[in-house]
């Protein structure tokens, strides 16, 4: 092993370990992080959405500098049947402060302007290189091995994403369970942008955040969405895969028959498919957060399943920001006391517990039991769409009052059903 | 009605870096039909194939790296699932 010995090597490049080295190398800490893609982001996707507060916190006025997509002005939630769509459509003109702002972007680029942000104040990077294993002396992280090498560091964040292989691999992280899992894929699909604005009804630099409810998933947990980049639309969906053997439709036939559907055919019409990406989205919320901290390492981002799905919006990058900030601070101070035992990095946990990421994890912990609910996926699009069509239906027969319309569809799902997923949902919200 | 999706054309567009000769996924020989049913089902890159006259096949070119088979079926019918080696793999040039 080699005497330079780093106060932090971070694994992966992605967005929690991008901002514990730019926060760790902008206080003088001497720091490496190792990506096993040939650049920061090459191994990255998002949906993609980033709401802005974390990262504005640490650079203040970033969306100015880096390559973000568009500035979300318009949320659309819609529940989709095969053959009907039923819209909530929200345009946001209000002013809105930093904080409050979010973005599309994508990950090739967005990743790789944080990675040279890190590298401007100090962080040192290296690409194309696996690690293969933490190592480890009488039970204390001290350093990785990659490619052969063996690199030392007083420690060792982890910040490799969602399929926690090291994590796991120390004994911190428990495979998780499918049933505590979705897969998404999405198409990057390439528009003009005076196309996009038309058929999105956007101005300039104003961006569509949409998502679907219902038949994208094929019934299952999921659904699809769309966001609005500046010249390419990204488009995907999110399955559960609780129960994926049993599914009718593959997850890929799933996007297809989305992408396909009358209500989402004619956005994308004439489109060019420039990239296809699969992921996998923690689900389970905190009931899936691993031991975070141990002797020498500790655990951010995705890896940490630092991820909030809430029906409405879906979040996981504003997280790990936030969460590689405080694992850098928390070696900050570990430094200090030259202390880089899991008593002198402890500071992680109470930092995540005094900050959104926590609170807002808590706040939403029976939310992921609630959404495994099929009857959000099947019935609930189905009745909006059946009430719709009953009100906007003339053809000459005597019409009904809207109350026994509504009363007669709210009968098929069952009134118990319906008060009782009612209250089940607002108090998990 | 829905059109069949063909999973091989989308993967097409991206730029893969393929480590010839050193799969990162190594299915069981004779795995359960059931389990690997899941896997046709989940596998976004369509890896996991039956093909008309009933046997599978499964390739790793072409991975997207998810871990969802991992996750899925990496006690029951794999037996290696890693990343690919550094430079290797999936490459996304927008992500």
């Amino acid at each position: 092993m080699s005497e330079e010995s780093f106060d932090a090597i971070i694994v992966g490049a992605g967005l929690a370990g991008c901002i514990a080295a730019y926060v760790l190398a902008k206080e003088g800490a001497d720091v490496l992080v190792i990506e096993r893609g040939n650049y920061a982001g090459s191994k990255n996707m998002t949906g993609g959405r980033l709401y802005s507060h974390s990262l504005e916190r640490i650079i203040p006025g970033f969306a100015k500098e880096a390559p973000i997509e568009r500035k979300v002005t318009k949320e659309k939630v819609t529940f989709l049947t095969d053959d009907t769509g039923v819209t909530l459509d929200y345009h946001n003109g209000r002013k809105q402060t930093a904080v409050e702002e979010s973005y599309t972007l994508l990950r090739g680029e967005f990743d790789q302007w944080l990675m040279d942000k890190a590298e401007e104040v100090g962080a040192q990077f290296i690409s194309g290189i696996r690690v293969d294993e933490v190592l480890t002396r009488d039970g204390k992280v001290i350093g990785v091995k990659a490619d052969g090498d063996e690199l030392a560091a007083k420690s060792v964040i982890l910040a490799e994403g969602v399929n926690p292989v090291l994590g796991e691999q120390l004994g911190m992280v428990q495979r998780l369970k499918a049933d505590a899992m979705a897969v998404g894929a999405k198409e990057l699909i390439e528009l003009p942008q005076q196309i996009i604005q038309d058929r999105f009804n956007l101005n300039d630099n104003e961006g569509c955040a949409w998502l679907f409810a219902g038949s994208p998933a094929n019934g299952l947990m999921g659904g699809g969405f769309i966001y609005t980049n500046k010249s390419s639309v990204s488009l995907g969906i999110v399955c559960g895969l609780h129960d994926i053997g049993n599914s009718s439709k593959t997850v890929p036939q799933m996007l297809e028959d989305f992408k396909n559907h009358a209500m989402i055919q004619p956005l994308i019409e004439g489109g060019k498919l420039i990239e296809y990406s699969g992921h996998v989205v923690p689900e389970a919320g905190i009931n899936m957060v691993p031991k975070l901290v141990d002797d020498g390492v500790l655990i951010a981002g995705d890896a940490a399943g630092f991820c909030l799905n809430i029906g409405y919006t879906v979040r996981g990058m504003d997280l790990a920001i936030a969460s590689g900030e405080a694992a850098a601070k928390a070696i900050l101070m570990a430094r200090e006391k030259n202390d880089f035992s899991a008593q002198g990095l402890s500071s992680y946990q109470t930092l995540l517990e005094d900050s959104f990421i926590m609170k807002d994890l808590k706040l939403y912990k029976d939310l992921p039991e609630f959404m495994e609910n099929p009857r959000i996926f099947n019935q609930y699009p189905k009745m909006v769409a059946d009430i719709m069509q009953n009100m906007f239906t003339v053809d000459g027969s005597p019409s009904q009052p809207i109350r026994k319309t509504l009363m007669k569809h709210c009968k098929e799902v069952g009134y118990m059903n319906l008060i009782k997923d009612g209250i089940k949902g607002v108090t998990s919200i | 009605m829905s059109k069949a999706v063909n999973v091989d054309v989308k993967l097409s567009a991206n730029k893969f870096h393929v480590d010839e000769g050193h799969a990162h996924i190594i299915l069981k020989n004779n795995p359960d039909i059931k389990e690997f049913r899941k896997l046709i089902n989940a596998c976004p890159a369509g890896l996991y194939k039956l093909e008309d006259d009933g046997s599978i096949r499964f390739d790793s070119a072409g991975c997207l790296e998810c871990g969802t088979c991992k996750f899925l079926c990496g006690e029951t019918i794999l037996e290696k699932w890693e990343y690919p080696r550094g430079t290797f793999g999936i490459e996304y040039r927008y992500g």
